[in-house]
């Protein structure tokens, strides 16, 4: 696959460990229906039993291919926590950071409900709402289950969704089976303790704190009884893991195996969060996160074991709307209280039926287009990245990309393997010119970007930089375009018109700014 | 004898009040108070003040 070439990037050490363990990819369906290997959170109707599509079709988190037209919602009611982690520091909150765990006010479940009902009609894609913290949720889980019991009786047609660390997770299986939360994710970072040590300084359990390997192998127990407790239930499990190099990067294939066997739907492996000015022990002990290309080999080696979520942004236990876009400035408890809420099941219905109309024209035109890589046997693979503001379609403006994301191209067609945020830091203050050379670093891995629109300066740019700036695609969809693109670049390649050479690496952002206003 | 929350460092998390077997713990305002008439230091419950022990930040919650 890809090498590193000179002056780009570092070589990094692990890489060659990972690659060798990739295993071979059996190909995606986005569509299915084709007999095609289910591949990745990209895997659509077809690709698995009904009843399981049904969960997850307009469940952005679940699914990448909805995650392009839905949204979601997470409410803060649960601020306490029972275990103590190196990537997080509690006393940390700013408005303007969009990262898990972060948030700007906390609510009661009274509050909460409100806020589902005043989002679920001015967002009528929002289809999910999740508890995700900012603390633990199930050790908040008065707080927690009292607000789904609202939700659920004001907005039956809303997913529930929660997000723990796991500890108290088999004490609380049954209420979550009760209250119909159809969708559980664990943070699992190990499955062996002496790792878990190095991540977990202490657990709180049955009025104890543990500490180190203790603490550590307790945490696991919980966690792999808890997650194989949800699947005997037929609840859907996601598992998070976060990818800290040097401490359990090349272990996250044994979690892969540990989970997947105990039944996990998805697993989610997302790079170390750890800017010194966050605090954290981390961040504040030098522990790096992974490169762009050391979290896709990781997520490439785990895919033939099972489906890989690779569209998480890593989001604030308060985000609303697209899983790119954070509108929680929109809906403070000041503004909520102040609106008049009018949740009409009827018009979130036809508008979610209108989506999936525009859903359903993305997946053929894709279709249609990948028809024209049959019969290639080149074993040429591109990235390229998007600017999108969601719809599947390229209709951003190069400038005006918070994110880009990025998809692998193959003979085997398109794959979302990822996104790069580019938005300014919280802590502000890039002239444009650096700013150009973050967005070309954050991409430097990508053969192309595609955009609905770019100046004349940045094309310059990043052509010099060999990143090919393409607008003839704008407002067309992404991955009928990305395969157009692919093809006449294996044609200009086998004419001789160009030389096909393999991209650098690229870097994965810290925090970012999502401010709304 | 009782526990007492030290303001600046408290992340209103609320953890502690859960915690607290003789619920001594509420908050007032926008802060967590330990009521120093009801706290017990979780003697006779428990081998560690609770609150303590749950505290997210270190040395928040200490002895009065």
């Amino acid at each position: 696959m890809h090498t590193v070439s000179p002056g780009q990037a570092k070589p990094m050490v692990q890489l060659e460990d990972l690659m060798q363990s990739v295993a071979e990819h059996k190909g995606c369906g986005t569509t299915g229906g084709s007999g095609k290997a289910s591949c990745g959170s990209s895997a659509g109707e077809g690709d698995m039993p009904p009843e399981i599509w049904e969960k997850v079709k307009n469940h952005p988190c679940y699914s990448e291919e909805a995650h392009h037209h839905y949204a979601r919602m997470h409410v803060a009611v649960a601020p306490a926590c029972n275990i103590q982690c190196n990537y997080c520091n509690r006393k940390y909150d700013c408005a303007n950071e969009s990262r898990p765990g972060v948030v700007s006010e906390k609510l009661t479940p009274e509050q909460a409900a409100k806020k589902v009902l005043a989002v679920a009609s001015t967002i009528p894609q929002m289809t999910v709402l999740g508890i995700a913290g900012p603390g633990d949720p199930l050790a908040n889980p008065e707080k927690t289950f009292k607000t789904f019991e609202l939700i659920s009786k004001t907005a039956p047609d809303i997913k529930l969704c929660l997000s723990t660390n796991g500890l108290t997770l088999p004490d609380h299986v049954d209420t979550i089976h009760k209250f119909n939360v159809d969708h559980v994710t664990i943070t699992i970072n190990m499955v062996d303790p002496e790792i878990g040590a190095q991540i977990y300084p202490w657990v709180f359990f049955n009025h104890k704190r543990y500490t180190g390997i203790e603490g550590a192998k307790i945490l696991t127990e919980r966690q792999l009884q808890g997650l194989e407790m949800l699947t005997e239930r037929g609840i859907l499990c996601k598992v998070n893991s976060v990818m800290i190099p040097g401490v359990n990067d090349k272990h996250l294939v044994e979690v892969n195996k540990a989970v997947k066997s105990r039944g996990a739907f998805l697993h989610n492996i997302m790079p170390l969060i750890s800017a010194p000015e966050h605090g954290t022990v981390f961040g504040l002990n030098g522990q790096r996160g992974p490169s762009a290309q050391e979290l896709k080999a990781l997520q490439d080696s785990c895919e033939g074991e099972m489906n890989m979520m690779r569209h998480c942004r890593q989001c604030r236990a308060d985000a609303v709307g697209l899983l790119g876009e954070d509108r929680s400035a929109e809906f403070t408890t000041d503004k909520i209280m102040a609106m008049d809420v009018n949740y009409d099941l009827s018009s979130r219905q036809a508008y979610q039926a209108k989506v999936e109309v525009e859903r359903q024209s993305k997946v053929a035109a894709k279709e249609a287009e990948l028809e024209t890589l049959a019969g290639e046997t080149s074993d040429i693979k591109i990235l390229v990245a998007v600017a999108t503001k969601g719809q599947g379609l390229i209709n951003e403006h190069f400038g005006h990309a918070k994110e880009f994301q990025v998809y692998e191209l193959s003979a085997q067609g398109s794959k979302f393997v990822g996104h790069r945020r580019v938005d300014l830091y919280c802590q502000g203050g890039y002239g444009e010119e650096e700013s150009l050379d973050e967005v070309i670093r954050a991409i430097n891995d990508c053969h192309a970007v595609f955009v609905a629109k770019i100046g004349g300066c940045p094309k310059d740019d990043l052509k010099k930089a060999g990143i090919d700036p393409v607008d003839q695609f704008a407002f067309e969809f992404i991955e009928q375009s990305a395969i157009a693109y692919f093809k006449a670049y294996l044609d200009k390649v086998k004419s001789g018109e160009i030389e096909h050479v393999s991209r650098g690496d690229a870097s994965i952002r810290q925090g970012a700014f999502i401010a709304a206003e | 004898m009782a526990y007492k929350i030290v303001k600046s460092q408290c992340t209103v998390c609320g953890a502690c009040e859960f915690e607290c077997p003789s619920a001594a713990i509420s908050i007032k305002g926008d802060v967590y108070v330990i009521n120093p008439d009801k706290c017990t230091e979780c003697e006779g419950s428990f081998d560690t003040p609770q609150c303590a022990t749950v505290c997210p930040v270190p040395d928040t919650c200490i002895p009065a």
